[in-house]
């Protein structure tokens, strides 16, 4: 899996029937020190994440699993967010989102 | 598979299921021999299936199935798992 940001959400009236009702965001990926890389990219989110919160990401296949026997079309799902008080290290690098209580 | 250090452990509460039980590694792709890492992302965090802590050399697979037979949880959205604790690497000379 990899760290990374939330920094958007993607609005797409049409696309993937098993995309319906699918929260797309766009993630930023981070360091092992929290800090934003300079690549993005679109990752479905499996649990209920918000913008600027730090998570972390499955790839591949495997990002497609947390909705089976479902058919999800995703080779990046959000599978975990990533506390901040207990991970002050990682969360406080990319400060400005808001990090659940 | 890479070589890696595990230089944390990430605190989830809310995350999918099937990383329940398991520790989340923090772990630092090693370059051995003046090459780097192949195929690591930035960032990599690998499920524990072998009981490794912080500071320990590890061996890392960067394969989902492989990840997820290793921590005995078919079908989950897991990529990347710690398979081993690493005690030495021997050069051979070259």
């Amino acid at each position: 899996m990899f760290l990374a940001r939330v920094t958007g959400t993607v609005v797409a009236t049409v696309k993937d029937e098993a995309l319906r009702a699918r929260k797309l965001l766009v993630v930023r990926p981070l360091d092992a020190h929290g800090r934003p890389q300079a690549r993005t990219l679109v990752a479905v989110d499996a649990v209920g994440a918000g913008a600027g919160e730090t998570v972390y990401c499955c790839r591949g296949k495997e990002a497609s699993f947390p909705w089976l026997p479902e058919t999800v079309p995703s080779d990046a799902s959000i599978v975990g967010i990533v506390d901040p008080a207990a991970n002050p290290g990682l969360v406080a690098a990319n400060a400005n989102g808001e990090g659940r209580a | 598979m890479i070589l890696a250090r595990v230089t944390g452990e990430v605190v989830a509460t809310q995350k999918h299921a099937s990383q329940e039980g398991r520790k989340l590694l923090l772990v630092e792709p090693e370059a051995f021999a003046g090459a780097r890492a192949h195929g690591a992302p930035p960032g990599l965090i690998a499920l524990d299936a072998v009981g490794a802590g912080v500071g320990e050399r590890v061996l890392v697979v960067l394969d989902g199935y492989a990840a997820m037979t290793a921590v005995g949880r078919p079908m989950s959205p897991i990529d990347a798992a710690v398979i081993g604790i690493i005690d030495r690497v021997d050069a051979l000379g070259t």
